[in-house]
């Protein structure tokens, strides 16, 4: 139930128009009610005593009631739906809201499409409840009570006795109740499975296809289809004779009256005017009564969806601003990490007591083995996650004392792997200062050297790129989001050197863009290129999350340590493109290598 | 984003009226189980004739047993209705399984026939139709159809049958009456066609804002470390504020139509009852001995119950517009031709040599716009191709030509001879390995993601491939080694671990003819090693085809073709090359005359790869510096 409470404080903001509908349930139920009396002054008073000139004005009662209750129908049900979808978007925008907060902790984790699943299943679940459900229930719980009033005033004994199967039919809602809700909470949980298989497959189609794995792919998917069939059909069979059950037992009810009733006229106690009213409230009663079934699991279906919700809602942020958070101040570009350790999952150390200290302006490059520590290091600094152990300090304030977004827009950074969003490709570049003019959008990718690109295509800065970028290469991909970074003009930058796939001419020019980006700005760089580690005023050398090695480049030349290693390995190839320009030098590094 | 409305689901909203051709395809998916379907129809209808039944006990209680003061006959009266009521729950029960497990299975069919035909489709649909777009179809569309076919047709036909006996009681116990009673029904179709085209459409809207909001989710959801690095949290939040709110504007417009046709129907139904008070009255008023006051008491509850079925046939009625709605947007999908398919008669390519040719390729993703001109490329059993040139000068296109994502719009590909268009998909496909740049993982353990390229593959042919690749020694250094858990998009892999994963995968697959589009994105100077190890360790005893990025591939490629604005510009081997002083040696001069050369890192890859032997951890050594 507290699921319930819950889900209705979402509809609190909302209790005038609930409460304009619950006015008009009373009211229509008041009419309701009126009308077995219509009938019964009609059969009585006008049918039973021949009193025929009343005719007329006793059909026009009927037919008067019927259109006033038709259009408290419509409002009522109108201020329903409307309260209902306006609970939903407001739920929508909660998660989405709440969605966004949520850390990369919790996106290691999650699979987009049982989160997708939560945002739209569930909460259109939870919406026929608030809206058509919770009109359906209020009104019958008001045409219940005011006709058990009213039948009440007119026979007491004989509405006890048309009661005799209530509380077997509290007892079979409950033992329902208890039963199904885990039922429909499976139910929704294979639904968000499927849906996660179905948007994996959607987006590896390329995969799939290349290993001709359609065979493969059915079968999976199929075993959670069916699963999902399971499950429904064993829900379904369980309501079934549920709901049968509940139906008979208002079945009962309407005999007893039949019998009981009858007996009473017969011996004279009531009329048979009363009779016939009996039976029409009893009707009115057990109409909704036998859709009772339906309501309850209408009710546990919601809050097993409800459940699945808040579960998202209720999952902490692992990064947050702090209470009384301020924003950053406008930032210099001093860095100190000290003595920072952090940890994914609290036992092992991924980063492991890292001093370190960059002065505005200062390049530092990150170098170190896969799995060393790198990226987890320079996502400590925008907080995409929160150190484990020591602290960070932008111009000597502690990173986790400033509000997220302030930090966050004062550092440009460009990622490893480049995710670009199905928008134009000015929105793309413009993804972090969407009030940016034509004008810094275009000088951004003039220096991304992606400008030219943009304006051969048709539509210029207006196309719109497919999903995950199709119709762009990888390297255009990329300089799409360097001149996203760029155009964040921010004082500090994290840098992910990639130079996926992009030809001779683009590297030059994005080498270019790269050490414009790096001037006047405080960078850390996993570097990948030589000219990145020989200009960077300082290099950090990661060894198990530790810093094995830290110097200029030429002390640490000097000093022969694991940077001369990867050096060799890596860098000095480079470094001869970069000495040795003389043609002559160069074909004869070629040669060499044909020789041997 | 949600308010770029690409694809198929651009289109006219306001179309006039609703589109029932699609409604009839639904039958591939009713007609196996119509013996089930049949079976619940009996049912209902049993169910149906049962329940008159109750009003004439209950008639005969009131006017027979009653009145006459006969109260054994009134008891008998009572225990038959119960009996009858038990009865009818009973046959209640029989209804609804039967009903929701055919309406499951079908739903479940549905299902599989869009993922099944999701696959077929080529990658030209997927370019244009964003993912969030297509799962909002096979979710919520089909939930959508599944009410039509498992409560909205059968109870349609109940409905209908019901609504034949309670008129045939009616007529039969007094025609009059009846005729009176019925002249209200005309009104009633009168309402619900007026209100048709402006429900279809506002259910159109629904659907398409439901896609909205689904597309906007999907990308919000996977780009989020994106939102988070460039915070766009209130900008997005808007964003899809406003999505949202147009659904929420669509499903208002909606509702509104939907809260009109109950009172509606409500006031009609008493228009019928003040009809039978007053026209019944008037008889009675005129000494006509076939009514009486229980007749009309009778008839009033007949009313009620002729009413019952035509509110559930306006609901099914409001189910059809909004089935005939996603039946729309489900056989958009269903009808969606594969732009590549096999052909009617095409041929099971066996084993094969693996000699590829292209023939004058000409080819473009939109017509009239070629990206390759003309392409004329061999590549003989067993030998390695290199495809270099700038970026967009058509090398993938290539690539997705002899995968046959594509099919090529002149000229030919040929493949042992065989021209790639007569052969079956799956047989060319099963002997192609193919290694994309952009690694996808799907989440699973590390096992099930190399077991990707040949599914009856054993434990040890998984580990015996990712020792090749040189994948071995990290993923057993993961948590749980070969059974950790890699989530969705393979999250905290690098990039590195991901390539070799995805090589472990395609030798694991074994194919004679692989294709790579090589990424050479930012790996750590010993994944490159690695990389290289493996690549050369694929290479051997194939013919590989190759978007080359390093100068080890390139020069040991035995053919390089450099591909420039969508033609080969020059062909022949390194030295070749070098020595014509054309585009290739510019390309080279500027970025890999000063590369490593492959033998000159042999001692270090040694050094490298004893340490990985001896078992420990590869830590990068010093080493005395090389002479320049």
């Amino acid at each position: 139930m507290k699921v319930l409470r819950r889900l209705l404080k979402f509809a609190a903001p909302y209790w005038t128009r609930y409460m304009l509908a619950i006015a008009l349930v009373f009211a229509i139920s008041g009419l309701n009610l009126l009308e077995p009396m219509v009938i019964k002054w009609v059969i009585d008073e006008i049918l039973e005593s021949k009193n025929y000139t009343l005719l007329l004005y006793g059909a026009l009662a009927i037919l008067g009631v019927a259109i006033l209750k038709g259009v408290l129908q419509f409002f009522q049900r109108f201020s329903m739906s409307w309260a209902g979808q306006k609970v939903v978007f407001d739920i929508r925008n909660t998660l989405y809201r709440h969605l966004q907060q949520l850390s990369f902790s919790f996106y290691d984790k999650a699979q987009t499409g049982q989160i997708m699943s939560r945002v739209t299943s569930d909460v259109e679940t939870a919406q026929r409840f608030l809206s058509n459900g919770l009109v359906q229930i209020i009104s019958i719980s008001v045409t219940f009570t005011a006709t058990l009033i009213m039948m009440l005033s007119h026979h007491t004994k004989l509405t006890f006795m048309a009661m005799i199967p209530v509380p077997f039919l509290a007892w079979r809602v409950q033992v329902y109740s208890t039963q199904v809700r885990p039922m429909f909470w499976n139910i929704q949980q294979q639904l968000a499975v499927l849906t996660a298989r179905l948007q994996e497959n959607i987006t590896g189609q390329r995969v799939v296809k290349a290993f001709a794995r359609k065979d493969y792919e059915m079968d999976i998917f199929e075993c959670d289809n069916m699963a999902l069939l399971e499950r429904n059909v064993k829900a379904e069979r369980l309501s079934g004779v549920n709901w049968a059950l509940m139906r008979l037992l208002t079945e009962i009810s309407l005999g007893i009256i039949l019998w009981y009733g009858g007996w009473q006229v017969i011996s004279g106690s009531i009329t048979y005017g009363t009779l016939v009213a009996f039976n029409m409230w009893l009707g009115q009663l057990l109409g909704p009564i036998r859709r009772l079934g339906f309501w309850v699991s209408m009710v546990q279906r919601t809050i097993a969806s409800g459940e699945r919700i808040f579960e998202i809602l209720d999952t902490k942020a692992e990064v947050d601003d702090r209470p009384g958070a301020k924003p950053m101040p406008p930032v210099q570009g001093s860095v100190t990490f000290e003595d920072v350790s952090f940890s994914y999952d609290g036992d092992h150390m991924v980063i492991d007591g890292i001093n370190l200290d960059a002065k505005p302006g200062q390049t530092i490059a990150v170098l170190g083995g896969t799995g060393s520590g790198k990226s987890t290091l320079i996502n400590l600094i925008p907080r995409f996650y929160d150190v484990t152990e020591g602290r960070i300090l932008i111009d000597g304030i502690d990173v986790r004392d400033v509000t997220l977004e302030s930090l966050r827009r004062q550092i440009g950074i460009v990622t490893q792997e480049t995710f670009l969003f199905s928008a134009s490709l000015r929105d793309n570049i413009a993804y972090g200062k969407p009030e940016a003019t034509d004008q810094e959008v275009m000088e951004a990718a003039k220096a991304a050297h992606i400008h030219d690109f943009i304006t051969s295509l048709p539509q210029g800065y207006d196309s719109v790129i497919g999903e995950r970028g199709v119709g762009l290469s990888g390297g255009q991909k990329q300089r799409v989001a360097i001149a996203r970074a760029l155009l964040m003009d921010a004082r500090i930058l994290l840098l992910d050197e990639s130079t996926s796939s992009v030809d001779v001419e683009t590297e030059m020019r994005i080498q270019e863009a790269f050490s414009r980006l790096l001037e006047d700005r405080t960078a850390f760089v996993i570097a990948q290129r030589l000219s990145t580690v020989r200009n960077a005023d300082w290099i950090i050398v990661l060894d198990k999350g530790s810093i094995a090695e830290q110097g200029t480049h030429e002390e640490l030349l000097n000093k022969g340590g694991i940077y001369t290693s990867i050096y060799n390995l890596q860098f000095r190839p480079q470094e001869i493109l970069f000495e040795d320009t003389e043609q002559a030098r160069l074909e004869d590094a070629a040669s060499q290598g044909g020789g041997n | 984003m949600g308010r770029f409305h690409r694809g198929l689901d651009v289109g006219n909203i306001d179309r006039k009226d609703i589109n029932f051709s699609h409604l009839p395809k639904l039958k591939r998916f009713v007609t196996p189980f119509k013996w089930y379907l049949l079976l619940a129809l009996a049912l209902a209808v049993a169910i149906s004739l049962l329940s008159t039944v109750g009003p004439l006990l209950v008639r005969r209680a009131i006017d027979v047993d009653i009145p006459s003061g006969d109260f054994n006959g009134l008891s008998k009266t009572a225990l038959t209705y119960l009996g009858i009521m038990l009865f009818i729950e009973v046959l209640h029960v029989s209804q609804r399984y039967v009903m929701s497990w055919t309406g499951q299975h079908m739903l479940y069919s549905m299902r599989r026939a869009l993922f099944s035909h999701l696959q077929d489709l080529g990658l030209d649909f997927y370019d244009k139709l964003q993912v969030g777009r297509i799962m909002s179809r096979v979710t919520g569309d089909v939930e959508s159809l599944n009410q039509l076919i498992s409560s909205g047709v059968l109870g349609l036909l109940t409905d209908l049958v019901t609504l034949f006996a309670i008129v045939t009681v009616m007529v039969r116990m007094n025609l009059r009456l009846a005729l009176a009673t019925l002249t209200v029904v005309p009104l009633l179709f009168l309402v619900v066609w007026t209100l048709r085209t402006r429900m279809t459409r506002a259910y159109r809207r629904v659907r398409r804002r439901i896609a909205d909001i689904a597309a906007n989710l999907q990308e919000s959801i996977s780009g989020m470390r994106i939102v988070q690095a460039f915070s766009r949290e209130e900008v997005n939040a808007e964003k899809f504020s406003d999505t949202n709110y147009e659904s929420f504007q669509a499903q208002l417009e909606a509702a509104r139509l939907h809260a009109l046709f109950h009172p509606m129907v409500d006031i009609i139904s008493a228009l019928g009852s003040a009809l039978i008070v007053y026209y019944g009255g008037l008889r009675m008023s005129w000494h006509d001995p076939t009514v009486t006051v229980g007749t009309i008491v009778a008839f009033l509850n007949y009313m009620t119950r002729f009413f019952w079925p035509i509110r559930n046939l306006t609901e099914v009625y409001n189910l059809i517009l909004q089935a005939g709605v996603s039946s729309e947007r489900v056989f958009e999908i269903l009808e969606t031709k594969p732009n590549v398919q096999d052909k009617e008669d095409a041929l099971e390519l066996g084993e094969i040599e693996g000699h590829v040719e292209f023939n004058n390729v000409v080819f473009g993703y939109e017509p009239g716009l070629p990206v390759l001109h003309g392409v004329n490329i061999e590549a003989k059993p067993n030998e390695t191709i290199a495809l270099v040139g700038p970026t967009g000068a058509g090398k993938s296109s290539i690539i997705n030509l002899l995968c046959r994502f594509y099919d090529v719009d002149q000229g030919e590909i040929l493949v042992d001879g065989m021209d790639i268009r007569d052969v079956t998909l799956e047989s060319l496909r099963r002997n192609l390995g193919i290694v994309l740049q952009d690694t996808f993982i799907f989440s699973g353990t590390v096992r099930d993601n190399i077991r990707y390229g040949r599914l009856d593959a054993t434990d040890e042919e998984i580990e015996e491939a990712a020792r090749i690749v040189g994948a071995h020694d990290f993923i057993s250094r993961l948590p749980d080694g070969y059974d950790t858990e890699v989530r969705e998009r393979g999250s905290r892999l690098s990039v590195g671990q991901r390539q070799l994963l995805s090589f472990a995968r395609a030798l694991l697959a074994d194919p004679r003819i692989l294709i790579l589009d090589e990424a050479t994105s930012s790996v750590d100077a010993y994944t490159e090693y690695l990389i290289q190890k493996a690549l050369e360790k694929l290479f051997q005893g194939r013919t590989s085809i190759v978007i080359a990025h390093r100068l080890s591939t390139i020069r040991n490629a035995d053919r390089i073709y450099v591909i420039e604005d969508g033609q080969v510009a020059e062909v022949g081997n390194h030295e070749e090359l070098i020595a014509k002083g054309g585009l290739y040696k510019t390309l080279y001069e500027k970025q890999f005359a000063g590369a490593p050369l492959v033998e000159e890192r042999e001692h270090e890859a040694d050094t490298l790869d004893r340490e990985v032997a001896g078992g420990t951890k590869p830590t990068l050594r010093p080493r005395p510096e090389h002479a320049g």
